[in-house]
């Protein structure tokens, strides 16, 4: 496992309207590395991730991305909302380039940069079918390869998963776990699901608290890719053990 | 097949009834309940309208021509109108309130002063189409534009769109769907307004020849050009459908689904 930290943030505080809403947050992203942001609802990660992409500018704290400050500014790091936000009037093919014609790059050429790419994303055959056609699990997909086209250096996903039913999620786990071995995009990932934070993370932040802040971490030994079966082993359940633990 | 024969009930009833209704004319006025002059009988107009076609159809060719550019300016107008007041929300307050009351004025009360501004030759005509068709469409496109998801603009800005980015491949692909609705609505009243215009001065157009057999007090050719008239709205509106849908091929995808 490489460890040359590709993002970090120190001492983030963000306010709204005289109250914050997360204080004090500092964390890091290593090169490669996939990490699990698990907490409750309301607790503030969705304004981190807006912070962190540079939507929101934090009242205090920077964000460094390989070194560089780019707190408050957008348009490094890509951002998956948590809703797939497929544009209805753009076949799959042109909503996945969007992010490289926002570069200024031909629609040509953004075409078979995406095109060339459907193939690893398990979309082969559905580039020129419009969103409204593919099912919630191959929606997801193509938002995740959009995210992907837009850079691959840093991802935040927010909830990616949430909104699949549990069998379609269980197939998505396996899909993003040997996609991320190929891609090997530094992911930071919402989530509110302790076994999906396992499964897929190799490291975990928890947040809770009002104002939000991170008051655990927790690193996954076992190697990815895991398998589904893995969320069966005591290890598993010794992992989740302490994660409920330290939510207390 | 169940699909073809709901699509056959579906035309099937309406044609009935016109049907139905026309006969129930003809049979009154060929009775002689209402008095010939007062209401011609339908296959009066049909003939009026078969002899009186080839001046009708070059009275058409001026009315159809007006409305073309005064919906096209209209169109323009709307755009240029919706783009300003979505992009500056003062340009919004002091543009909205504005825009409403142009609408409040009945077109026939302003026809004149545009006749009497601008003389009897088609400017004042496009003048009054664009004035009534740019309000539906205006508003249509201003909705259109803030029906975008908030988010979607978010997940634009943190991809680095610029302002011009986020109109061009989020808000204007976005409110095509509203567009065409506004502009349903004002092609049909570009032709209603074409007319009006025509009533009030003109040489060509199918207003001018309404009053001319006004005068006459040829009834049956008046009936002959309201239904062309009709006729003729009713044709654009379709091919406002015709091209919403060329336009907009993911919509039909939805349908098919």
């Amino acid at each position: 496992m490489e460890s040359s930290v590709v993002l970090k943030a120190e001492h983030i505080t963000h306010r709204y309207e005289k109250n914050n809403i997360i204080e004090d947050i500092s964390l890091y992203l290593n090169q490669g590395e996939i990490v699990g942001l698990l907490g409750v609802s309301g607790v503030g990660k969705t304004t981190l991730f807006h912070v962190l992409s540079g939507l929101l500018t934090p009242i205090q704290g920077q964000i460094l991305l390989e070194g560089q400050d780019i707190t408050g500014t957008s348009g490094h790091i890509s951002y998956m909302l948590q809703k797939d936000l497929l544009l209805p009037y753009a076949t799959i093919l042109d909503n996945i380039s969007m992010p490289r014609r926002l570069k200024g790059i031909s629609k040509k050429e953004a075409r078979k940069e995406a095109e060339a790419l459907l193939e690893e994303f398990g979309l082969a055959g559905c580039g020129g079918k419009y969103p409204s056609q593919l099912s919630g699990g191959m929606r997801q997909r193509a938002a995740l390869m959009r995210t992907y086209l837009f850079s691959g250096r840093v991802a935040l996903l927010d909830e990616p998963f949430s909104a699949l039913d549990a069998i379609t999620k269980g197939e998505i786990h396996q899909w993003y776990l040997n996609v991320m071995e190929n891609i090997r995009l530094s992911t930071i990932f919402i989530t509110h699901d302790i076994d999906e934070a396992i499964l897929l993370s190799d490291r975990i932040y928890m947040m809770s608290g009002k104002p939000g802040h991170i008051t655990a971490e927790l690193a996954i030994k076992r190697p990815r890719p895991r398998g589904r079966e893995y969320v069966l082993t005591g290890e598993f359940l010794e992992y989740k053990r302490k994660i409920l633990e330290m939510l207390k | 097949m169940r699909k073809r024969l709901q699509n056959i009930t579906s035309k099937g009833i309406p044609a009935a009834v016109i049907l139905a209704l026309l006969a129930i004319w003809q049979l009154f006025s060929g009775a002689g309940v209402i008095p010939k002059f007062m209401l011609p009988s339908p296959l009066e107009v049909g003939q009026a309208f078969f002899g009186e076609f080839p001046l009708l159809m070059e009275h058409a060719k001026a009315t159809l021509a007006e409305a073309f550019l005064g919906l096209l300016g209209g169109v323009i107008l709307a755009f240029l109108a919706a783009l300003l007041m979505d992009w500056f929300p003062y340009v919004y307050k002091g543009m909205y309130p504005i825009i409403v009351l142009t609408q409040t004025i009945p077109t026939i009360a302003i026809a004149p002063l545009l006749v009497l501004w601008m003389g009897y030759e088609m400017a004042p005509k496009i003048t009054l189409i664009v004035i009534t068709t740019f309000f539906p469409i205006t508003i249509g496109l201003l909705d259109g534009f803030r029906s975008g998801d908030p988010d979607a603009a978010d997940l634009f800005k943190a991809m680095g769109a610029s302002k011009w980015q986020i109109f061009r491949y989020m808000k204007l692909p976005g409110s095509l769907g509203h567009f065409f609705a506004g502009l349903r609505v004002s092609a049909a009243y570009s032709i209603v307004g074409a007319v009006i215009s025509e009533w009030l001065g003109g040489y060509y157009g199918l207003g001018v020849y309404m009053v001319r057999v006004k005068k006459s007090y040829s009834f049956d050719k008046m009936f002959a050009v309201i239904f062309l008239i009709s006729a003729i709205s009713l044709l654009l509106m379709w091919l406002v459908d015709l091209f919403q849908k060329l336009v907009m091929p993911w919509e039909r995808v939805k349908e098919e689904k």
